[in-house]
């Protein structure tokens, strides 16, 4: 098995062309981040808000995990019948405006929940602290809150990409692009060494994309936070209420 | 919906048959690998940062791509359900490993302390103390894991398997939106009941917690 992959993905002729891994891969990536991007920009200023103005969180986080319950399947055939015959324009945008939907339905709970759940789970004394340094809300929310809820932000914004890399392969099935077309073309044609190549790339992309988020939240996380300043290893509370929270993936 | 389901029933009873077994199955067996794992790292320190990040990786794999290359390594046919169960069973392992592991560490020492002073011997001590309280955690995990299962069994219908995502397919084929809609609404019904069945086994199991509610 080892072998055929190897002899697949080292053929010349499957990275070049319409039909070629680059191509495939770089719309795999368009479709995931535009998802990303839109669930995003919703789910990421209503977690912070909610878990600023603490008003509504517990609808939105019901709302949003009985989203999670949802097949992806389902959802994706359903959204396309359901839309693509009222879109009159030829080519890819038929599917694609389904799916991208589908994409951003499935990118926002994780997202949404973590925030709020990051924000609402900053310790009351932080809170208390800086309005007693004349902080104001919108203050207190940018430089205290943030932070602090940036690990559980982070997570969620992983757990969402994850969850839109994998939901984009099966995309494929209902005639878009991406890695995902080597897994239903290689089925359709009984080629297994082109499905198998397909599952690795997809497997190494998402892994790729969780490892270089990972980097970036390092970074981006305050060391006061993740107490990378001491030896020792803090405990964070909330960083197992995160595991509990990590969304299904497709 | 009401219609094609009453021209269908027996079909669609039995894809929901197979969807409830190919979800529950490796629920149960997930849990049995998970728990001694969980233990492992606990009680083994330097285990548990190559455990966790063995399982965080094993949850990137995309399900229809686990779905796939596992024929290829277990030598199985690429309709055969056993892929299912199999690929499921990792996810479900990979998510409660570390579940199990911190529902264990954040078992209070004072109460280890009491139960070693009562005479509990390491085994005992696991299965009668330390399990029991960290029942309530792990079924949470529990949840997570059986809706999720759910969600992914109806991915393996774009490989063929019989389950209740061949209503999707089907129903994409045909550009028909009631054997579509009657998959999702017998899909969330299912995780419903797996969701409800937990939590009461939950409760069943942790008598004292409904003891401090009252």
């Amino acid at each position: 098995m080892i072998t055929d992959i190897w002899n697949w993905l080292s053929a010349a002729e499957h990275w070049h062309g319409p039909d070629g891994i680059p191509i495939h891969l770089k719309e795999h990536l368009q479709y995931s981040l535009i998802a990303l991007l839109i669930a995003a920009a919703i789910a990421l200023p209503l977690g912070l808000l909610i878990g600023h103005t603490g008003r509504g969180g517990f609808a939105v986080v019901a709302i949003a995990n009985s989203f999670r319950a949802l097949p992806t399947v389902g959802l994706l055939t359903f959204f396309v019948i359901l839309i693509a015959p009222h879109i009159h324009s030829t080519g890819e945008a038929t599917y694609l405006i389904p799916s991208e939907i589908v994409l951003v339905l499935l990118a926002i709970p994780s997202m949404l929940t973590n925030t709020y759940a990051g924000v609402s789970a900053v310790d009351p004394a932080v809170r208390d602290a800086a309005q007693g340094m004349g902080m104001r809300g919108s203050q207190t929310l940018w430089q205290v809150e943030l932070p602090n809820a940036l690990p559980l932000i982070f997570s969620g914004i992983r757990s969402s990409f994850l969850q839109v890399i994998a939901t984009a392969t099966i995309t494929a099935y209902v005639s878009l692009g991406g890695l995902g077309r080597y897994l239903i073309d290689g089925l359709a044609q009984q080629d297994y060494p082109q499905m198998a190549s397909g599952a690795v790339l997809v497997a190494v992309l998402a892994l790729l994309i969780d490892v270089a988020l990972a980097v970036v939240q390092r970074y981006a996380v305050s060391r006061g936070i993740t107490g990378r300043y001491s030896r020792k290893r803090i405990v964070d509370p909330a960083e197992q209420k995160a595991v509990i929270a990590a969304a299904p993936l497709t | 919906m009401i219609q094609y389901f009453r021209d269908n029933q027996d079909q669609v009873l039995n894809w929901l048959a197979w969807h409830a077994w190919l979800s529950a199955l490796p629920l149960v067996l997930g849990l049995l690998i998970a728990l001694p794992l969980g233990w492992l790292a606990r009680r083994y320190r330097w285990l548990y940062p190559p455990l966790v990040t063995v399982a965080g990786l094993l949850y990137t794999i995309p399900s229809l791509a686990l779905f796939i290359l596992l024929p290829g390594l277990l030598k199985t046919r690429i309709l055969d359900p056993n892929n299912v169960v199999v690929a499921l069973t990792i996810y479900t392992v990979a998510l409660l490993v570390r579940v199990v592991a911190d529902a264990l560490g954040a078992v209070p020492n004072e109460v280890l302390q009491a139960a070693t002073a009562m005479g509990y011997r390491r085994i005992g001590r696991l299965l009668k103390v330390e399990l029991p309280i960290a029942v309530p955690v792990i079924a949470a995990g529990l949840r997570v894991a059986a809706v999720s299962n759910v969600s992914l069994v109806s991915v393996a219908a774009l490989i063929g398997v019989p389950e209740l995502g061949q209503l999707f397919t089907n129903g994409f084929q045909l550009s028909y939106q009631a054997p579509i809609l009657l998959g999702i609404l017998l899909s969330v019904l299912l995780a419903l009941l797996f969701d409800t069945v937990i939590q009461l086994a939950a409760r069943v199991l942790t008598p004292w917690r409904r003891a401090v509610a009252r």
